[in-house]
């Protein structure tokens, strides 16, 4: 079927439509944007623990550029980092490989897929060059402050277009587009191109998983484009439909938003909990635990994901009737979670344990999480929620989910399929040790953050100096450490900027299975070829048949071995 | 020990389908958003909203969009039977029912919408001496007649040049599955407007 043999350079490294080099091209575009995030917030973060400081680059930073760098960090960590490497990324890279396929059902809109994602990019850039800079107006672009922000309604629409908040609405609208026909590409795929024999139960989890957390973004982003597209008018062209003044709603675009955000959280973890449960069968010799009710349970909170959202309006005035039901369908929402959760841990017991690198950042992800899930219970019951909505201790929730799924998870990936993507090794011990230093900046930064946010520290506030109450010593503290944590999560992704230079260069070879791996992607090359195998595999059965008593000789059972 | 081979459903026509199931939900966001407006607001049904569309030229034009689909399963047929010259045929037809379409909307519908002061603009000076006014209501039901009227008509054009790259591609008898996803794609243009034709010209 691999018609292209000889690749000129352009269609080798620029406009490729191989699914391998397009999930490279994901997954390092996201890793540069989750580096320029990540600096964001340190610069924010010094600015909260010693305000007034002159940052490098920045200078001392008013709130406008406070709040331009806030809302700036999340769009990017979520939109332009997470999405791109967890879903687009490894999607791109697994999903053909472990099921056998040469590569995507639709190539090319594969290749459109990414340079429409690589334009969304750019429109971001340019939003910080808009006269004004970039947009302030907080990740979840809320009307009427966004509506309003650096617009001049006597402007024409050109000017109004011209401005940080415009150009950040299309960008975002643009990078939607992008994922959702990425998304098409994942879900025909897993559909028609499987190996002969797979049924849908022999398909890896994180294949499963990465469908499913497709199936949550296409139909809940739909709403957001529309809702963006309504917000981008009401600055460009006038219009009022969330203007209360002019008859329009400002809730409504909050229900727009979250209708999406709530799935989109999912988004992010769908395939981190996929990832984990690939590696902890690999590193324990066991298959896993109950894994078709972990499938059954993923499907069922991703459509359960679509009736949650307004637990992020608790405090937004909505009918106390409407708080109750969300409430109740968050507490629902986490017995599935739960009940994977448990599964994945099961499955370790009585394994032989080998705590490689990816294991290492998998069991990191599972420790982690738990405190992320546990604390978003406390937030979806409406009443707790009232006191601490919009402090630190969300702050503090939402960075123990996705940093684990993100970071983790997305680690654990990495380190798991890089000797498949590059036909090398990477370093065990700059992989401890990057693993270990990011955990403690980590929890150093998030968990403080919980003490002062149960203390009623307010999210968006730039400089805490003239609130008395906030200015105690501990709470300082607190900042402090936070901040510090924060510097050396940052500082710790230079191991693993050496460790993948280094590895991919001079790396000890992979060879094809370095895992003892079941599933189909280890029977390719590493790297694998265009076109990916050399004759197509069949499939016999599912992907954790590890210490079979049938299976004489070895712990593990290929799919693809009769 | 299992008969699961691959390709089941063409896999062009799975993508389309998907395509579709994405594009319903952004148009179920204005939908829905513009159904909590009118549930909430009179104003929307008044003569000088609603009650100032033109039923009969959007009747007419609710009919060419109709009869351009029927052209387009023409086509389809055509294209079953191979008949290269007839789908193509079928095919101009449709495009020519789509251009007319949107002729009369922008050619003829807007403009008289525009000359009775309607744009997709509302006044800021007027909404802050009389907020939440009937004016303001009634400039609110405009801005989402433009808004909905011209995301459908962007679909039209996407939906007409989708058609012509499709004709120009069937030319050598090749490709003829094709007339099938861009028909597909012409009925949600179709659909939605079914959909939008009620809702903002006869409820009043
Ligand atoms: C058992 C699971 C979870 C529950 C019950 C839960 C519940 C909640 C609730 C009720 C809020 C709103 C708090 C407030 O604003 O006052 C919230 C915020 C948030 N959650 Fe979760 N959550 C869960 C898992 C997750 C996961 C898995 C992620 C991401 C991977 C996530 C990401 C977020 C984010 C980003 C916010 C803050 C949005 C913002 O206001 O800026 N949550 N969560
Ligand atoms: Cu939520």
């Amino acid at each position: 079927m691999s018609a292209h043999h000889e690749q000129s350079f352009i269609s080798k490294y620029v406009f490729s439509i191989d699914h391998k080099y397009i999930a490279k091209q994901y997954t390092v575009t996201g890793m540069i944007f989750a580096f320029i995030g990540g600096l964001f917030a340190v610069a924010f973060r010094t600015q909260l623990a010693w305000p007034g400081t002159n940052i490098p680059f920045i200078g001392v930073l008013d709130g406008m550029k406070y709040n331009m760098l806030v809302t700036n960090h999340a769009m990017i960590m979520f939109f332009w980092a997470g999405m791109p490497i967890l879903l687009a990324g490894l999607g791109n890279f697994v999903i053909p490989l472990m099921l056998g396929a040469d590569d995507m059902a639709f190539p090319k809109l594969n290749m459109l897929s990414y340079w429409i994602f690589f334009v969304s990019a750019v429109l971001l850039i340019l939003s910080f060059m808009a006269p004004g800079g970039g947009a302030a107006g907080g990740w979840t672009m809320y009307p009427p402050l966004n509506a309003q922000q650096g617009v001049d309604p006597d402007a024409n629409f050109l000017v109004n277009l011209w401005t940080g908040g415009s150009l950040l609405i299309l960008a975002v609208a643009v990078e939607f587009a992008s994922m959702l026909l990425g998304g098409i590409n994942f879900l025909v795929t897993s559909l028609n191109m499987r190996a002969k024999g797979m049924k849908l139960m022999d398909v890896p989890a994180v294949v499963w998983m990465i469908n499913l957390a497709t199936v949550d973004f296409m139909f809940s982003v739909g709403p957001l484009i529309s809702g963006a597209v309504m917000l981008l008018f009401d600055r460009i062209f006038n219009t009022g439909f969330y203007d209360p003044a002019r008859g329009g709603d400002p809730i409504l675009f909050q229900h727009l938003f979250w209708f999406f955000g709530h799935p989109e959280v999912y988004v992010v973890l769908l395939p981190a909990i996929g990832i984990v449960a690939e590696i902890v069968p690999t590193f324990s010799r066991k298959p896993l635990f109950a894994s078709r009710w972990i499938i059954i349970m993923a499907t069922a909170s991703a459509f359960i994901a679509f009736i949650v959202w307004a637990h992020h309006q608790f405090v937004a005035g909505i009918d106390p009737r409407m708080a109750e039901f969300f409430s109740i369908t968050t507490i629902i929402i986490s017995v599935p979670f739960a009940f994977i959760f448990f599964a994945v841990i099961a499955t370790m017991f009585k394994g032989q344990i080998e705590v490689k690198t990816p294991m290492l950042w998998a069991l990191g992800f599972l420790v982690f999480f738990l405190v992320g899930g546990v604390t978003g219970i406390f937030n979806g019951s409406a009443g707790l929620d009232m006191y601490i909505h919009d402090t630190y201790f969300v702050i503090a929730h939402f960075h123990y989910t996705l940093i684990p799924a993100v970071f983790f998870a997305g680690l654990a990936a990495l380190h798991f399929w890089f000797p498949k993507a590059t036909g090398r090794m990477m370093n065990e011990t700059l992989g401890k040790l990057h693993f270990w230093i990011t955990s403690i900046g980590f929890n150093m930064f998030a968990f403080p953050l919980f003490f002062s946010g149960l203390y009623g520290e307010h999210r968006r506030i730039f400089n805490y100096s003239s609130y008395q109450p906030m200015m105690a010593d501990w709470i300082i503290n607190i900042r402090h450490v936070a901040t510090i944590g924060a510097m050396i999560l940052a500082a710790a992704q230079v191991l693993l900027f050496i460790n993948i230079i280094l590895s991919a260069t001079s790396g000890e070879k992979a060879g094809k299975n370095p895992w003892k791996c079941n599933t189909l992607e280890w029977v390719a090359d590493s790297p694998p070829p265009h076109g990916n195998f050399a004759t197509p595999p069949s499939c016999y059965r599912g992907p954790y048949e590890y210490s079979n008593p049938k299976r004489s000789g070895s712990d593990f059972w290929p799919q693809n071995e009769q | 020990m299992s008969d699961v081979t691959i390709e089941r459903v063409p896999k062009g026509r799975l993508g389309v389908w998907l395509l579709i199931a994405g594009e319903i939900v952004i148009f179920g966001g204005f939908i829905a958003s513009y159904i909590l407006a009118r549930l909430e607001y009179p104003e929307f049904g008044s003569k000088e909203a609603a009650g100032d569309l033109n039923i009969v030229v959007g009747t007419v034009n609710t009919l060419i969009l109709l009869i351009s689909n029927w052209t387009m399963v023409k086509a389809h047929e055509a294209a079953l039977e191979k008949n290269v010259a007839k789908a193509k045929s079928f095919m101009i037809y449709t495009l020519v029912l789509g251009l007319l379409f949107l002729g009369i909307k922008l050619g003829y519908e807007w403009p008289t919408d525009f000359s009775h002061g309607h744009t997709i603009s509302s006044s800021k000076a007027i909404a802050d001496q009389a907020p939440g006014s009937e004016v303001m209501k009634v400039s609110l039901f405009w801005s989402y007649y433009f808004l909905m009227t011209g995301f459908h008509g962007l679909h039209i054009v996407v939906g007409s040049l989708v058609i012509f790259f499709v004709m120009l591609g069937i030319s050598g008898g090749q490709n003829l599955h094709r007339v099938e996803l861009a028909g597909a794609y012409w009925h949600l243009v179709e659909l939605v407007w079914v959909i939008l034709f009620p809702m903002l010209y006869l409820i009043q």
